[in-house]
């Protein structure tokens, strides 16, 4: 699950995540940047409930319930147009970042299927954490 | 935020959800439904999402909860109008709503409930 660092964007837009309202206007620029870059219905659909998810995760897990979200329009190297989502938290970190991708593991009272879910829905998802310092999760969609 | 309205029709709780539903909204909704369910009379609780353009897993176990808290006093839940990028998006996440009656509009599933055999507990 690894995401390769070759991608060029141009404008970015930054979501802070301060509670459940940044869980909704994370989700709505997402959708807004999926749609202007052409992307359908169903994949808008994917890439705004991913994000609800990691936001989510974000003001459950991270201290204060404070983090970012970073939207970007990707090209790669073969012109695919693709988008790309940072959602990074300076909260206490994932343990055990393979269990935590288990479908059913939960610490926080979901249903755990946040992380396996938000995998299933995008093309590319990397996890970087580390206990104590905060958890990144960058998740990348390319259009079809 | 807004408070999702409900509205009675015969025996029937009409929930019209609005789009980008607040986390507290759907907390309002759950109390709001079980509320009106105590008071009784009610036999069918109508959730209508057709206006709704995320449902994430939150969401999804909100709908979950108030369909089995419902049935608990008394009534039948039907989810209505789910759009098909939703419908896609939730079996993907993992959560295709089981144990949830589900209808393509409101139309359907108003006939879905009063299709339904008298409720046993009024009997």
């Amino acid at each position: 699950m690894s995401v390769p660092p070759d991608a060029s964007g141009a404008d970015e837009h930054c979501v802070l995540v301060t509670g459940e309202d940044g869980i909704v206007a994370a989700r709505q620029y997402s959708r807004e940047a999926a749609k202007g870059l052409g992307f359908g219905l169903v994949d808008q659909s994917r890439i705004a409930t991913a994000v609800s998810e990691l936001a989510r995760n974000v003001v459950r897990y991270a201290t204060g319930g404070r983090g970012e979200v970073r939207i970007r329009a990707l090209r790669a190297p073969d012109a695919r147009t693709g988008i790309e989502i940072v959602v990074c938290d300076e909260g206490p970190g994932i343990p055990n970042v393979d269990q935590a991708m288990r479908d059913g593991f939960s610490t926080g009272h979901g249903l755990g299927m946040g992380l396996p879910g938000t995998r299933r829905l995008m093309d590319e998802m990397s996890i970087d954490s580390a206990l104590g310092r905060g958890t990144t999760v960058t998740i990348r969609k390319w259009r079809r | 935020m807004a408070r999702v309205p409900i509205v009675r029709l015969g025996e029937v709780l009409i929930a019209t959800v609005q789009d980008e539903l607040y986390d507290q909204d759907a907390l309002q909704l759950q109390e709001d439904l079980g509320g009106l369910l105590e008071r009784g009379s009610a036999r069918g609780v109508l959730l209508d999402f057709s206006a709704v353009a995320t449902v994430d897993s939150f969401l999804a176990r909100l709908i979950g909860v108030v369909a089995a808290t419902a049935r608990l006093l008394g009534a039948e839940t039907v989810v209505v109008g789910l759009q098909p990028a939703v419908a896609v998006t939730l079996v993907e996440l993992g959560l295709a709503l089981p144990g949830v009656r589900t209808a393509l509009n409101a139309d359907k599933g108003l006939a879905l409930l009063s299709s339904r055999p008298p409720d046993v507990r009024s009997s």
